[in-house]
């Protein structure tokens, strides 16, 4: 491993793929101008937990010639959701807030997957289980919006989140 | 895959391997080029495309694959106990888990949530077939009357069942032509039960890989298996296996029986008395009366002496449609295993699909169990029943229809 540790996370973390979209995008008629009318959702899921936080992952395309920025989710299935990254602290992988937002470039595609950017609920309402469809709605940096639903799944890795100090 | 360690490095025949081991060591890359898709051949890159692994079948349709499918080199039939506490509702979150995991995994892409993806590359015709037991039919309310006869099939007097291998709530039957995938499709799909219920048994099998070239699906008594099978896309494949009406039509039902074959003592009987038994030729499976394995067999037919050319107590005749007025689809696997005594058992992984069991497989059952001579070298030790739901299409799940 010649990697430094900051090069290894933006490979993980800004990685980006070309991963074919599947054609169940649930995605909302939007004016062709604004910057959700551009981004496909696929392979949404979310980590089943019976309380507490939980992250929701995805991959997000855009098929515009403009870059698209993902600023924040809602779903009813947490009070409160913010857009994470995931960061190298001392060693050991954090969670925090992306500043800025999460940038989906023109043309290309977002993986949000465990060990990278994640779209956090940060305090369940509802327990979430396997094979549960989670309606979330993500929003762009103009205000639009889309409306995705996430398949519950259990896993039982990306657990950085939770235990920062690491082993 | 435990019962079969050497198909686990996928594509290539043994000595193939020990040919490559060769060329590379003593004429360099010589070898390498000809052999494609060769797992040893690391100093070189793979080759784009081989003959078996990009090949992918459609998951959503009609009919659920891995039925009317060619059957593939390697199978592994898993069979599941739900919880008690796994209702209706559970039922179908797993059953909707299943079908998004199948239907990634058979087109070669990871399942979500998949760290190992790349073991899902090159599908290699993967299919994934669910199955709903008796238990999981009570779940959903099936009413007897749509449930095709999957229940316990009644006791026969040649079984040695083993609670091991018998019953299950619900069933997958994942087949590929390359046991590595066919090893991940096994463990993402049994990762989604976690929550579910318990996996009862898990079975695998293998058959000759199917090729252009030839080569016989043979059980490991050496009989040509599947002889006068239906044919897919004929009237009599579609009136034999799928189901007509009612919320499973375009589904079918399985049987699944394990079954033990005394291999030792099959090696004391000679060739000729091989083929009474069967009343089929070793050879090329044409029944004894006849040139080729698609030829009917003549019952009526006496030799010189008077006797039947196919003997009364030939297993042909016994399960031959003009005795038992039914017809069934058998896809069957060979599977090999250490036993807890440290002995091979091998048998065959009997995989019977019929519109109804009681109506088309049990009178061939009964015939069997009332004189079939090959019954002293094999003994049914496992068994399971499935209602196997109709496909599905995009955004849904299979046996929706049921619930």
């Amino acid at each position: 491993m010649t990697a430094r540790p900051a090069a290894r996370l933006l490979a993980i973390a800004g990685v980006v793929t070309a991963l074919v979209v599947s054609g169940c995008g649930d995605r909302e008629p939007q004016p062709a101008s604004d910057q959700a009318s551009a981004i496909s959702v696929s392979d949404a899921w979310v980590k089943a937990a019976d309380e507490g936080m939980t992250a929701a992952f995805a991959v997000l395309t855009n098929d515009s010639q403009t870059d698209a920025t993902l600023v924040a989710a809602t779903t009813d299935a947490s009070s409160t959701v913010e857009i994470h990254q995931t960061t190298m602290v001392d060693g050991a992988m954090a969670m925090a807030p992306a500043d800025g937002g999460i940038v989906v470039p023109a043309g290309g595609s977002v993986t949000l997957e465990p060990g990278g950017y994640h779209i956090m609920l940060m305090d369940l309402t509802t327990a979430i289980e396997p094979g549960d469809q989670v309606p979330l709605t993500v929003e762009f940096s103009d205000g639009s919006t889309v409306d995705v639903t996430a398949i519950g799944k259990q896993f039982s890795g990306g657990n950085e989140e939770y235990t920062p100090s690491g082993e | 895959m435990r019962d079969e360690p050497e198909r686990t490095a996928g594509d290539d025949h043994p000595s193939r391997r020990s040919f490559l081991a060769v060329g590379l060591a003593g004429v360099g890359g010589l070898a390498v080029g000809a052999v494609a898709g060769a797992a040893a051949a690391q100093e070189s890159p793979p080759p784009k495309s081989d003959l078996v692994g990009q090949t992918a079948v459609p998951f959503f349709g009609a009919h659920q694959a891995g039925v009317e499918t060619q059957p593939p080199a390697h199978a592994t039939f898993l069979g599941f106990d739900l919880d008690r506490r796994t209702d209706q509702e559970g039922l179908s979150r797993l059953l909707r888990l299943w079908t998004d995991d199948a239907a990634r995994l058979t087109s070669g892409r990871g399942a979500l949530a998949d760290t190992e993806s790349e073991l899902a590359a090159g599908p290699a015709r993967l299919t994934v077939t669910l199955g709903l037991g008796p238990g999981a039919l009570d779940r959903i309310g099936l009413p007897a009357s749509e449930r095709r006869g999957v229940r316990p099939l009644p006791p026969f007097r040649i079984d040695r069942l083993e609670v091991a291998w018998t019953g299950g709530d619900l069933l997958l039957q994942v087949c590929a032509d390359d046991a590595l995938v066919v090893s991940h499709a096994a463990r993402m799909l049994t990762k989604d039960v976690r929550t579910f219920g318990t996996l009862r048994w898990r079975q695998d099998g293998f058959q000759r890989r199917p090729s252009a070239s030839g080569g016989d699906r043979r059980n490991l008594l050496g009989q040509v298996d599947g002889t006068a099978n239906p044919e897919p896309g004929t009237t009599n494949f579609e009136r034999t296996v799928w189901i007509e009406t009612g919320p499973a039509a375009g589904g079918t039902t399985l049987v699944l029986r394990r079954i033990r074959m005394d291999l030792d003592r099959w090696d004391r009987l000679d060739r000729p008395d091989r083929e009474l038994v069967v009343g089929r030729r070793l050879a090329d499976g044409a029944p004894l009366t006849g040139h080729s394995v698609d030829d009917d067999p003549d019952l009526e037919a006496t030799d010189p002496t008077g006797l039947p050319v196919i003997p009364e107590f030939a297993h042909v005749r016994r399960a031959h449609p003009s005795v038992t007025g039914t017809r069934i689809l058998r896809r069957g696997f060979n599977y090999e295993v250490v036993g807890p005594d440290g002995k091979v058992e091998a048998g065959l992984l009997f995989a019977a699909f019929q519109a109804d069991i009681t109506a088309d497989y049990l009178p061939i059952q009964r015939s069997l169990d009332e004189l079939d001579l090959l019954n002293d070298w094999t003994t049914p030790i496992g068994s399971a029943v499935f209602l196997v739901p109709p496909g599905c299409r995009p955004g849904g799940f299979v046996a929706h229809e049921l619930f």
